[in-house]
């Protein structure tokens, strides 16, 4: 492959001949794309439609596209619920996945800046085992944790959705690769300067690694909002529930009720359609650049 | 699986020439262990707690007859593991029914969730309007978590008042009940798993395919060759190493399977289509039967790393010839 690319060099007319090898679509291409993009958009549609329908219409033989009588009744029904009080596991949602994101930026880029910056015994054996455990499954972890987290007394509380889902070592990993592409002249002038590394850390290299700081923060938010496994089974009291375990909590407490179950799903997937929408590309882009590179 | 794929690689490796010799220089020799291990604590905390122990933890739980609720936890040796492998064993018949279940799922959900991501790719990878539209539209169910993308299909599929029936009643053609009779439990897990993540894996070819240099395209192109010949002359060799990567998460998270089941078909008929994760769930922490859970576990680790490794050497073998 190598040795047809070496005899081309990459030139202005280079660049307006690849536009013209990478065709754009046909209308075939722009009618199958079509057809794709509203088989994927439809759900999502579908769950928001069903959401404002009455209970009688979202179960009706011919089901429709607009709700007969639109109305809200699913959403006040399901916020006042004592069983299934949807806002307060909004808001338990909101407390675990904001502090689990706090947690794994602030933990990570400790841990990732000095394996990447710092000399120390044990760096390289260090740097191999956190590695490693990327590749351990999580299942191997579950049970265990379920005894470990029973012992701390964290069963059925916050910390438990908080705490052990901050220690994989993705974050480390993610910010490792992140600090070695930055060029580490301006903390060696600092260093020259006095300044120790703690001060370094938070008045240099944090403000220079927001972009990554941030797709860390976005993809922490996201897993942990998005979690299911591991809250279903430990918590379990309906006030401590999270979002997703509850929506499993909605569909046996209101099964074929789906209006109301339709809402909870709409609650639930607000923050997360929020944050794509109005960071797509970075979503994409992090995603992608993590995929590849993890 | 860290293969430098994206082409910044290139541009970094200077600056990260450049890092190791400062790092070699006396000032920052000078630095005191002390502070690496300081920024390095609260993650070793959470690492030793959360990852390390229950790792060695695990496996010691695997040995014992380990009842959460009970006071005594008996050493069990082996037993929980042959069981296992013991056909008419407590344990065994619903492992394997598992293994059986999660085994049918990977091999419908895998090259479903691979191939129709390769071809979304390589046509988004063209120039036209309203791509960006429609790769942020497909991408999109990636975003929701498992209990929405249940839910929501749990409702779809539903036999009698899921839209897909509806529309096959209206065409005339058969209405089965998805999320409870076999064989189509395992479309009704599959279906969703391919809304829900193959723009995932599209996105990731998308990123391997701009890596792909234009000139072997312009170079192919003087030669004559046609659109099919440059895919697979250029495209498919070309992201060889994006395609293992997508290969083996996709193998991997398939082997995961659990939301979809727990949600859609809730293992249904009788404990047909309930999958490894599961089992494992249910076992430990319903039923508290933990030494056993413990070893479906480990059997389950052990496969999972067999594979990744497998799909590793096989990969690399090929390269070689």
């Amino acid at each position: 492959m190598a040795t047809a690319t070496a005899g081309v060099r990459p030139s202005r007319r280079g660049k307006t001949r690849r536009q013209t090898s990478l065709r754009g679509a046909g209308p075939f291409t722009y009618l199958s794309l079509a057809l794709i993009g509203i088989l994927f958009a439809a759900p999502f549609v579908w769950m928001l439609v069903t959401s404002f329908k009455s209970k009688v219409d979202a179960a009706a033989a011919t089901p429709t596209w607009i709700p007969r009588d639109a109305t809200t009744d699913s959403y006040r029904f399901i916020l006042d619920q004592p069983q299934t009080p949807v806002f307060r596991w909004f808001l338990n949602s909101m407390l675990a996945a904001t502090g689990q994101m706090l947690l794994v930026v602030t933990v990570a880029s400790m841990a990732a800046y000095a394996l990447s910056r710092m000399d120390f015994p044990g760096r390289g054996v260090l740097s191999k085992l956190i590695l490693a455990t990327l590749f351990v499954p999580p299942i191997s972890l579950l049970i265990p944790n379920y005894v470990i987290i029973s012992k701390l007394g964290w069963l059925d509380s916050l910390p438990a959705v908080i705490i052990p889902g901050a220690a994989g070592a993705f974050g480390v990993f993610f910010m490792r690769q992140f600090f070695q592409s930055l060029p580490a002249e301006i903390e060696e002038a600092a260093l020259v300067d006095g300044a120790n590394r703690w001060r370094i850390f938070w008045t240099i290299v944090v403000p220079l690694s927001r972009p990554a700081l941030a797709t860390l923060a976005l993809l922490s938010f996201l897993t942990n909002w998005n979690d299911f496994l591991w809250p279903l089974y430990v918590l379990f009291s309906p006030s401590r529930l999270t979002l997703q375990p509850g929506l499993s909590t909605l569909q046996s407490a209101y099964t074929t009720d789906y209006a109301t179950i339709m809402a909870g799903g709409v609650i639930a997937s607000i923050p997360v359609l929020l944050l794509y929408l109005v960071s797509q590309r970075f979503v994409i882009e992090g995603v992608s650049r993590s995929g590849l590179k993890g | 699986m860290a293969v430098p794929l994206l082409g910044d690689e290139g541009v970094l490796a200077p600056t990260v020439a450049r890092r190791r010799s400062a790092a070699r220089s006396p000032r920052a020799l000078a630095g005191r262990p002390s502070t690496a291990y300081l920024f390095l604590a609260p993650y070793l905390v959470l690492f030793t707690s959360f990852v390390l122990a229950p790792i060695v933890y695990g496996l010691w739980i695997s040995l014992h007859d380990w009842d959460f609720l009970l006071p005594g936890k008996p050493w069990a040796g082996l037993s929980n593991y042959t069981d296992l492998f013991t056909s008419g064993s407590v344990s065994s018949g619903p492992f394997w029914s598992a293994m059986r279940a999660t085994g049918i799922f990977m091999v419908l959900a895998v090259p479903l969730l691979v191939l129709p991501a390769l071809g979304l790719a390589v046509v988004l990878n063209r120039k036209f309007r309203g791509r960006n539209f429609f790769r942020a539209i497909i991408f999109a169910p990636y975003v929701l978590g498992v209990a929405v993308v249940g839910l929501l299909w749990r409702y779809l599929l539903d036999p009698n008042l899921g839209l897909l029936n509806y529309y096959l009643g209206l065409m005339h053609l058969p209405t089965p009940a998805w999320t409870s009779q076999t064989p189509w439990v395992f479309l009704a897990l599959v279906i969703p798993t391919i809304w829900w993540t193959v723009g995932y894996n599209t996105v990731i070819f998308l990123a391997g395919l701009q890596d792909v240099s234009p000139e072997l395209y312009e170079a192919a192109e003087m030669d004559g060759a046609g659109r099919w010949r440059q895919f697979i002359s250029i495209t498919v060799p070309s992201l060889r190493p994006v395609t293992i990567f997508i290969l083996i998460t996709t193998i991997l998270a398939s082997a995961n399977v659990f939301g979809q089941a727990y949600l859609i078909t809730q293992g249904q008929p009788g404990n047909e289509s309930r999958t490894l994760i599961m089992q494992i769930a249910e076992e430990g922490l319903r039923r508290f039967n933990m030494g056993s859970a413990a070893a479906m576990s480990t059997v389950m680790t052990v496969a999972l790393l067999l594979i990744s490794l497998a799909s590793l050497v096989f990969t690399r073998e090929r390269k070689d010839a």
